[in-house]
């Protein structure tokens, strides 16, 4: 199919649905689902037949709106008002309103952000491939077939993307190590294996916008000349696997997935691969592992996986947000890209709110927006009044920030200077009732768990590491164990094999880094700060009495 | 050299611990460490079988990268610079040997690899004087089901040496792991009693790589004079390499 043909095509398909004027958007994505939002569509559907209403509204199922925790969220066009925790009782008012014409949205959680991988997300319905291709999909890839492979990997390199999944790694460069490896067999693989807690960046993405992933993939493959491709997605993520199967479904059918793309020469097949509740398989070795049927261990790098990959072959292996992010590039040039952000970081990030904050939820910035604005402007600060105390970036890999730095930017640089990293993006906002030690155990009671087993210092480690911690939390550390805490950090990080075990001491440090006072609270004074850790008085409480 | 010309493998020189040495582009750090006498501890490596990178014991600094790597799989470059024995280096091998005695059972006194164990041997030329992390001591069951051999888990430190050489150099695959974490076991086929099991072919290969008590011989012990897989592996060991170089040619 050529372009026109496409386009044509999406029309077509679009008509076929018999849209009305004005399109009510109900948030379809896990979060509103589980508040029952596929209720409060029905309902509007109901009210808009009864009504007699069909040329004026009609309901369409769109991905994550972003504020999930006041769902569910319906809107109304295109930057319309978001209602928020709409009941389906609600139905008929929303109906009425439509028709009468669109007020504008004005609370700074949508305002303040810049949209470039969610600029589709509650815009489009993420099942049905026309919406997407209305919206300028599939253009670019088209537009790629017709550079040389060279020039799309100059296009990227020159936006100054660098990798998503959070270890920030120039992406044209791995493109081009990719591209100059080796000549056939190569493959491109989607790292859907988002396994940090209170992170949901990627899974928004798959579930509200699929075909986006899939075009960045294509671009991709173009590039790197592979033609072949998986996407790796947690078994946990079930909304997320049916779309991207019907998406991959409808891109064959629409000719700009599997053979002769766009009657060309080149032909990109792509596959799903289910993984099977494994964190360290979110590793790209261990990744790979899994894909070919092995045990989910990561193996030593180099050589790298953009050397000897997937089966041995040369391997593209890019986050999902990386993917999502080719698509408008190609559309906009690498100039523009590289626009946006500061200087060592380009483009903008997505973020998951979650925690002791005010609108938990999905939201991107630019790079360079200071901690303090996403906190306090598009997150509405912190619930009843409480006192902020950190923010925690990277999950289990990243570490706790406090409040003297929250007007430090957000870019690769700057959180790793802070002890923290960028991770995927995950953002755990923390307030006075949170004590950090017991923060800390959480993390590394997370990445014992998560450790693989094949190397010494990761998997007896961090046990080592979790039982001092949990000693603390009990009132029973002394301040030997402070010291403990240090080395043994110092020595899980510098000799584990993979980036699980590398980082997983980093929760640990930043804690004892930014929040001594509480832990020496908890060894000396023997008591929690926050008042989270139950620590009981027992003997010296009884000697007092026994004393008395 | 003219030799190593002909089968087309480009010879590297370079530096470890301030002595000239060089190597061929295929060789590990550790393979050149060996053949120069010079002495880098390890676990998991062994002459023959597929290099795992896991045990850590042999990380090596590297001028000019900010990591350490692991010698056993890090390949030889022209004049790269390598230090095999800092303090730094001591101090990590030290700890890690330590993290290894405080995960299982390993009572010298009570273990019938006494005086034959590598891990025993390591702790004493690497001067390990004491453990200074709580023991954890899970109780882990012994499997004694198969009729000349014994598996027992406390000793084990998963090295993963049985896994390999049954695998590569035995073909029969009956060992593999399960669990994850601290809680990673060794298993016989699909975790059934090491006795039933119907891929063994009780070759005894893992009881002679396995560098502590954890796979033994029945009835055997370390001052028994008779022929033992453990005591007399070294007229064992070379079998692998050759194995190994049969099995590359026909690959």
């Amino acid at each position: 199919m050529l372009i026109e043909e496409l386009l044509e095509y999406a029309e077509k398909l679009r008509d076929r649905d018999k849209p009305g004027k004005h399109a009510i958007k109900v948030c379809s994505a896990a979060g509103c689902l589980s508040l029952k939002s596929d209720a409060v569509a029905e309902e509007l559907k109901k009210k808009i037949t009864e009504a007699g209403l069909e040329e004026e509204c009609w309901v369409k199922p769109v991905g994550c709106l972003g504020l999930c925790s006041k769902g569910p969220l319906v809107t109304v066009d295109t930057d319309g008002k978001v209602y928020q925790e709409v009941k389906p009782t609600d139905a008929g008012r929303i109906i009425a309103r439509a028709a009468e014409g669109v007020s504008k949205e004005t609370d700074p959680f949508f305002t303040r952000q810049q949209k470039i991988v969610l600029e589709n997300s509650g815009q489009v319905d993420p099942e049905k491939i026309q919406d997407y291709i209305l919206r300028d999909g599939y253009l670019a890839l088209n537009e790629v077939l017709e550079l040389t492979p060279q020039e799309v990997i100059d296009e990227v390199t020159l936006s100054g993307l660098r990798g998503r999944g959070g270890a920030g790694y120039p992406t044209g460069l791995k493109w081009n190590t990719v591209a100059k490896t080796g000549n056939v067999g190569k493959y491109v693989i989607c790292n859907a294996d988002e396994g940090d807690p209170g992170a949901f960046m990627d899974r928004s993405v798959l579930e509200g916008d699929p075909h986006r992933v899939l075009e960045g993939m294509a671009i991709a493959a173009f590039a790197v000349g592979a033609t072949e491709g998986f996407v790796y997605v947690r078994a946990e993520y079930p909304l997320a696997i049916k779309r991207l199967k019907n998406a991959i479904k409808q891109a064959e059918r629409a000719g700009v997935l599997g053979k002769n793309i766009f009657g060309t020469t080149f032909s990109f097949a792509v596959e799903i691969r289910i993984g099977a509740g494994a964190f360290v398989c979110g590793e790209e070795t261990a990744l790979i592992a899994s894909i070919e049927g092995r045990r989910g261990q990561p193996r030593p790098r180099p050589p790298y996986p953009a050397q000897v990959g997937l089966w041995g072959s040369p391997t593209l292996i890019n986050n999902v947000e990386t993917f999502a992010n080719i698509a408008p590039i190609m559309r906009h040039g690498g100039e523009w890209y590289a626009a946006i952000g500061t200087e060592k970081s380009k483009g903008t990030k997505v973020f998951a709110l979650a925690g002791k904050i005010n609108n938990t939820g999905l939201i991107e910035v630019p790079m360079g927006t200071k901690l303090r604005d996403v906190i306090y402007d598009i997150g509405g600060g912190i619930p009843d009044g409480k006192k902020f105390k950190a923010v925690q970036t990277g999950g289990p890999s990243g570490g706790c920030i406090p409040e003297q730095f929250l007007d430090h930017p957000i870019d690769y640089e700057s959180l790793g200077a802070l002890g923290s990293i960028m991770g995927s993006g995950g953002m755990i906002i923390m307030d006075e009732t949170s004590c950090m030690v017991d923060v800390a155990k959480y993390f590394l009671d997370f990445t014992k768990d998560e450790s693989c087993g094949k190397c010494v210092p990761c998997r007896v480690g961090t046990v080592q590491l979790y039982s001092i911690l949990d000693r603390i939390t009990k009132g029973e550390g002394t301040m030997e164990d402070l010291d403990e805490l240090d080395d043994l950090c110092d020595l899980v990080k510098n000799t584990s094999l993979c980036g699980l075990g590398q980082a997983a001491p980093n929760p640990v440090l930043s804690t004892i880094q930014y929040f001594r006072d509480e832990y020496v609270a908890h060894i000396i004074e023997k008591r929690c700060p926050a008042g989270v850790c139950k620590i009981h008085k027992g003997e010296r409480k009884q000697k007092e009495e026994v004393m008395a | 050299m003219a030799a190593l010309a002909a089968a087309g493998k480009k010879v590297k020189t370079f530096v470890i611990d301030g002595k000239d040495v060089s190597g061929t582009e295929d060789q590990t750090i550790i393979e050149v460490c060996r053949e120069n006498n010079i002495e880098i501890p390890t676990l998991c490596y062994l002459d023959g079988l597929t290099e795992i990178g896991a045990c850590r014991l042999c990380l090596v600094e590297v001028r000019g990268s900010n990591k350490l790597l692991p010698a056993c799989v890090t390949k030889v470059q022209d004049n790269m610079e390598v230090v095999t024995s800092s303090d730094k280096l001591k101090n990590y091998r030290v700890k890690i040997l330590e993290l290894l005695f405080s995960e299982r059972n390993h009572i010298c006194s009570v273990c019938v690899s006494n005086g034959i164990c590598e891990l025993q041997n390591l702790a004493q030329r690497l001067g390990m004087t004491h453990v200074h992390y709580p023991y954890l001591f899970p109780k882990l069951e012994v499997d004694a089901s198969h009729e000349r051999f014994v598996l027992d888990n406390n000793r084990c430190i998963l090295c993963t040496r049985c896994v390999r050489v049954c695998d590569e150099i035995e073909g029969a695959h009956t060992w593999d792991i399960m669990g994850r974490g601290i809680e990673s076991m060794v298993i016989t086929d699909l975790n059934k009693p090491w006795g039933e099991s119907e891929s063994c072919t009780s070759c005894g290969k893992c009881v002679a790589v396995c560098p502590t008590g954890a796979l033994v011989e029945k009835y055997k012990n370390a001052v028994d004079k008779s022929f033992s897989y453990k005591k007399d592996k070294l007229k064992f060991l070379p079998y692998l390499t050759t194995m190994r170089e049969v099995k590359n040619e026909q690959s």
